[in-house]
Formats: C-alpha cells, structure tokens, sequence
C-alpha cells in the first residue's frame, strides 16, 4: 500500500525550471531503492508559488520543499523517504523570519486566501439543506431571533466594519440602521444579484454553492429592519443559480426557517426571486427597484434612497449577494473577530474573479490589504505563457487599469480608488504584453453603450461619441485634436451623467490614458500599435532571408495574398491582404513580420 | 421534514447531521470508504462535471463499493474544471483537476481502491471558517 506521496508541480512556471527533469529523477531513484509499492511520485497542478519553483510537496507530512534540482532529488528520496529526516535546506525559508518551514501548514502562503463568503462553496451539497445545517447554517438566526435584539444585531454589523460588496463600498451596518428607523408598516429586503461585469461570477458561484447563506442573511436582515418579505433581483441568465436557490427556499419553508413564526419566535419572513433580463444598469438599486415593479430598468435621481422609498415606495434595503454572505459568520464570531481581518477601513475579505492571461483563473478569496501582487503571482500563478505582466483592469466596466507601479499597494476600497479604479464587484482581468490598451478602452466602452438605458444625454450620446474617437485611432484616423476631445468629453461625461454607470463609464479611458498615454500617443501621431493588436495599423511582410520558400504561408492564406515560387523566398501583396495573420501563425521560420 | 420549533432543537439537529455527514467517512467502523465531492457549479458542467459525476457512480456501482459521492458548488479552480475532491478515511482531502469519465475510473480504481494519487492533483492553498 502507498504510504508517502510526493507530489511534483506540473505547473508551466516549474515546468520551465525543470520539474520534470526533477520528478524523472525522483521516479528512478524510488524504482532503483525498491519503494514503488509504498512511494508514489504524482504531478499536480499549479501550487501558485511559481517564484520558488520547482515545488515539491510531500504527503501525508505536507513538507514543502522549494526550488528543487535534479541533483536534490537524492537527498529527498534518501534523506527525507528512507531515513524520515526533513531536507533542510530545501525547506521554504520565511522571507521574514528567516527561519525554514517544515510544512505547508505553517507557511504564510497558505493563509493567504481566507474563505468566509465562499465557506462553503465545494463543500456542501447546495441541494441538501442538512449539509448547510452541519455546518453551522441557520445558527446565526436562531441567536439573531432568540438573543437578541434588531438593534443589537445592526450594532454588531456596524462594528464588524463590513461594507457593501457590490463595488461601492457603504457601510451594511449603517444602511441597516437607516432603514431600520424608517416608519412604515410594510418593508423589503432584496439581494441583489444582477451581477453583470464582464469577467466576474462570485455572486453566482455564492448562489450555486451556498444559497443558504443568502437566504439566512436575508432573514437576518429582515429582523433588524423589520421587513417580513425578501426578493432577490436575480438576472434570467443564472438558471442553475435560479434553480438551487428555489429548491433551497423550499427546504428552508419545510424546516419553519422561512414563512410564519420562525424557530418558534413571533418573526415571520419569506422570499420571492425576481427575474432580471440581463440589463447591466439594472444592478444600480433604483434601476434595479424600477425593474422589479415591472417598469423599464431605468435609474432615478437619489434621494430618495430606497431604505426611504424604494420598492412600490416602501423602505428598502438592497444589499448584493456577497454583502449578505458575509453576515452570519460575523453574527456568530463576533464583530472583532472580523473587524480583526483586513485594513483600517476596509474590513475582513473579498471574493475575486481571476480571468484574462493568468495561469489560475479562477475564484479566490483574500483578506483586503493583500497585495495585487500576491493575488496575481502568487495565488493566481503568474501571466500565461511567461509574457510580461501588463495591467490588471480591475471593477469591471466602471473601473479601470492598473500597472506595474500599483502591485504593491493593498487592495481595499480607498487605495484603488486613489490609484484611478475601483473594487467593483471583484472581476480582475489580467493584460500581458500583447494586449493594446486603446483596444481595451474600446472593448469596455462597447459594453458601456450596449447596456446605457438611454435616459440622459452624456451617457448615452457622449459615449457613442467616445467610442468613435477611440473606433478612429485603432484605424489610424485619428489626429491630436481627437485625443483632447476624448479626454475633454470623458470629464463632461463623468461630471453630467445622472447614474453610477455613466458617471463611471469613461473610467477606463481615463486610467489608460494616465498610465498608458504613450500608447494612446503612439497610435494618434505614430499610427502604431506596440503591442500588434490593432489590425488596421499592422502591416505584415516577408524577411526574404528568413523565408526558405516553404510555401506554408501561401498554402494557407485565405484570400491568395501570397506569391512565390517554391525554395525561393515569397512576397505578401498589401492590396489584397486582410491581416489575418494566419501566415504570421504558419510560418515556422520566423520570416514573416508584422509591424505597425 | 417537520419543523424546527426552536434554538435548542436546531442545535441538537445541527449536532446529529454533524455526526452523521461530517464524521461518517473518517469515523472507525463505518462501512463506507470514500467520500466524494464533485464540483458542480455552471462552470463545472459546462466542462463536462454531469458526464464525471455519472461516470462516478457508474463505476462505484459497478465495483459494488459504499462511496458517497455528492454534488457541490463551485471549488475555484476554473481552470481544472471538472474537479473532484476524494476524502479517504483519515486522510485529508485530495482533489484531483480536469476529471473527465476516464480520468473518473481511474480515481476509484486507483485512488479509492489502492490508494494511489494519479497525475493532476489540484493543490489547496486557502483555509476556510
């Protein structure tokens, strides 16, 4: 039987150092000293920790060596297998302390990511409300209910520091109470689920894995302002969010923890979903209270604010999923115990979306104040490819791009916005070298016109207008006078818009062209893309000494762009040529070139 | 299902599903051997978890073995969807990346049965509450 595993990374970083040379010496030493029956040597996937790679990770003792040769191989298989004595100086030294690690368990990497809104996604059955319950579900509102009082739980949620996920950052515990102290005989909770940036899903994974928890949150929520009835705005496209969390509501009715007198309290409280179409706009709350009542998803101006006159103009507090996934582990902790996690202002964790040219792509959870730096090479793993690390667009369309000079600071609410973006819903979208940052400009700009609702003016004609200018420089049509319109009319817009999406909607603009005005100059005066993403301005040629006259390129060229005789070098003619760059992608002798 | 009256009786229920979904994989005595979790969000179905998840139970019923294998959200490593994560008793969890039907076989014959790790381990590296 296979006692010890050792597990070798597979990831490309380690692969690049020579992991497999290191797991091939590991296989043959073990087959060499007869261990194949109780010593395994596996490949895994990316541990994140690529700057220390190679990484080998022994189980069950979760000693964790880094950076290790094939030469090292020996000690670890002679040392550390057959004589049970850790390899020392292979050992993770803790940049701190100096001191050597002996297992992951004790590594601060590991405590990188916290998991409280994301607790139990992967661990429970969302379709299997016991799970929830053996897991502490539904404890938080029975102490809510049965120990204390709604201003007593608003107080802790005051204490604990908690601010709205959804991207601006309010303070829950303060909406709570606002709403809490409204007179009036009918209120709502809803939870907003209309998550709509491009590249980010945590609201809908929360809802997938652990719809209880929204709905315990909800509950909770109610109590304290004293609303019996809860909706959550979910968008039409999540059927299986939609799908868990109508069998959950179910399951939670049967138990009599939703409906009339809840765990035999005199509190009665239920919760309906309302469909959204997938209106981006709709996640703004008087957007989202217009759409639900049954009208066009169009912004009001505020105040009101809901918590006075929100849904059929009764006192409404919105909260967005991952704000209410955050509330029962903080009733039943305590507020220090997350106020202890984070920074000065902004408290305890946040979920990010991890996408674009990043080897983990994926979903991760870090205390705020971690480093952009950590989130993108340690946890994430580093850019694709090996290329060179180029921005991070992060708070969706409303937010902006990030450099290399921003990878140290803290993420909380307050840096990212100094640095000219914003913590959005949590999507982070990581740019490499070869991204053009004109084009992304463009990209998000698009989105931004696709989903304005049309009522006021600089949204919706100064943006169109926008992607115009941007449209022109991407084709080289662009003069200097266009870039100062484009930025002119970006503040104008900003300044005039009536809601949050237009307000913020030339950001991405206007981040990129701080940090990447070099590139917004170039395609203007220069009539070039550095980073030969803008087809127009690209023009692609043969190096004749290169070419061996393989043919490959005019085999494959999709409009006969291409001419020459066999062995002997070819030419591309400009007149015909679309700029496809298949040839560019064919050519294995490195012979065709595309330039601006 | 009746309904939970009060706080002492959600206690009392929350520490008997304890005992009886936690506990039972790694408890001495218990007759089942692995414990299953297959990682099914809309993510995970798009890259073919349903097709796992079946190939899974298929293969534990063929082979006649006491595996409890359940659905779960999402894990949050889209990038080795579909991921399996397979508890034997008294050991912690292994999760295994990118598990179509054939890969799926393997991890009860391999994994479950003989306890073998094969290639694709998806290394952990967060704590949760």
């Amino acid at each position: 039987m296979i006692h010890t595993h050792i597990l070798v990374c597979g990831g490309t970083g380690c692969r690049a150092s020579q992991a497999k040379e290191v797991q091939e010496e590991l296989v043959s030493l073990i087959r060499d000293k007869h261990l194949s029956q109780t010593v395994q040597v596996t490949t895994t996937g990316c541990f994140g920790f690529c700057e220390k790679g190679p990484i080998v990770k022994i189980i069950p003792d979760q000693t964790f060596y880094t950076q290790v040769t094939p030469e090292d191989a020996r000690d670890i298989i002679e040392e550390h297998i057959i004589k049970g004595r850790k390899v020392e100086r292979l050992l993770y030294e803790d940049p701190k302390t100096k001191k050597r690690i002996s297992d992951s368990v004790h590594m601060n990497f590991y405590k990188k990511q916290l998991r409280i809104a994301l607790r139990n996604c992967g661990i429970v059955d969302p379709e299997n409300i016991d799970e929830y319950i053996a897991r502490d579900g539904y404890q938080a509102l029975g102490r809510v209910l049965s120990i204390y009082s709604p201003d007593e739980v608003i107080d802790i949620i005051k204490k604990s520091g908690l601010r709205g996920r959804g991207g601006a950052g309010f303070p829950t515990g303060k909406k709570w109470e606002i709403t809490s102290q409204v007179e009036a005989t009918q209120k709502y909770v809803v939870c907003n689920a209309d998550e709509g940036d491009p590249g980010a899903f945590m609201d809908r994974s929360i809802l997938e894995g652990d719809p209880h928890a929204v709905i315990e949150a909800m509950a909770i929520c109610g109590y304290c302002i004293g609303a019996n009835k809860g909706l959550i705005y979910i968008r039409a496209e999540y059927p299986l969010a939609i799908g868990r969390l109508l069998v959950a509501i179910e399951q939670a009715r049967k138990y009599g923890l939703l409906g009339r007198g809840i765990l035999g309290n005199d509190f009665e409280f239920d919760i309906e979903l309302k469909y959204g179409a997938g209106a981006f706009v709709c996640g703004e709350e008087t957007a989202l209270i217009n759409s639900m009542e049954g009208r066009r998803g169009e912004p009001v101006i505020k105040p009101p604010f809901p918590a006075e006159k929100g849904y059929f103009d009764c006192p409404t507090n919105v909260n967005n999923v991952e704000t209410f996934a955050n509330i029962c582990p903080i009733v039943l902790k305590g507020a220090e115990w997350f106020s202890s996690i984070g920074t000065e202002k902004s408290k305890g964790t946040k979920v990010f979306a991890l996408a674009g040219k990043i080897n983990n792509v994926g979903l991760i959870e870090v205390p705020m104040g971690t480093t952009l730096r950590e989130v993108i090479f340690d946890i994430g793993g580093g850019i694709k490819g090996g290329k060179k690390f180029k921005s991070v667009q992060t708070g969706g369309p409303s937010g902006g791009c990030l450099t290399e000079s921003s990878l140290d600071m803290p993420i909380d609410y307050e840096t990212l916005l100094e640095e000219g973006s914003m913590m959005g819903s949590g999507g982070m979208i990581v740019m490499d070298e070869d991204d053009c940052m004109v084009a992304i400009s463009k990209f998000y700009l698009e989105f931004t016109l696709d989903e304005s609702c049309g009522k006021c003016a600089p949204c919706r004609i100064g943006n169109k207008r926008l992607w115009e200018i941007l449209n022109k420089m991407t084709k080289g049509e662009a003069t200097e006078k266009d870039l100062e319109k484009l930025i002119d009319l970006s503040h104008t817009i900003k300044d005039t818009s009536l809601c949050g999406l237009g307000q913020t909607s030339p950001n991405p603009i206007l981040s990129t062209f701080k940090n990447f005005k070099h590139e917004y100059l170039g395609h203007v005066r220069d009539k070039q893309c550095e980073a030969g993403q803008c087809k127009d301005l690209l023009h692609y040629t043969i190096d004749a000494k290169m070419c061996v006259g393989c043919t490959a390129c005019l085999r494959n060229c999709p409009v006969g762009a291409i001419s020459g005789e066999k062995k002997k070098p070819h030419l591309i003619h400009q007149d015909i040529c679309i700029k496809c760059g298949i040839c560019y992608e064919k050519c294995k002798f490195n012979a065709i070139l595309h330039q601006s | 299902m009746t309904k939970v009256k009060n706080l002492e009786e959600l206690v009392k229920l929350r520490n008997k599903l304890k005992d009886k979904i936690q506990v039972r994989t790694i408890t001495e005595g218990s007759d089942l051997i692995a414990r299953v979790r297959v990682a099914m969000g809309t993510c995970g179905i798009a890259s073919g978890a349903k097709e796992t998840f079946e190939a899974l139970i298929a293969e534990a019923e063929r082979l006649n073995m006491k595996v409890l294998i359940t659905t779960t959200g999402c894990m949050g490593a889209c990038y080795a969807e579909p991921t399996v994560e397979v508890t034997l008793p008294n050991q912690d969890p292994i999760v295994f990346g990118e598990v179509d039907r054939k890969r799926a076989v393997e991890i009860i014959n391999e994994y479950i049965i003989k306890g073998k790790l094969i290639d694709g381990v998806v290394p952990q590296n967060h704590q949760s509450i």
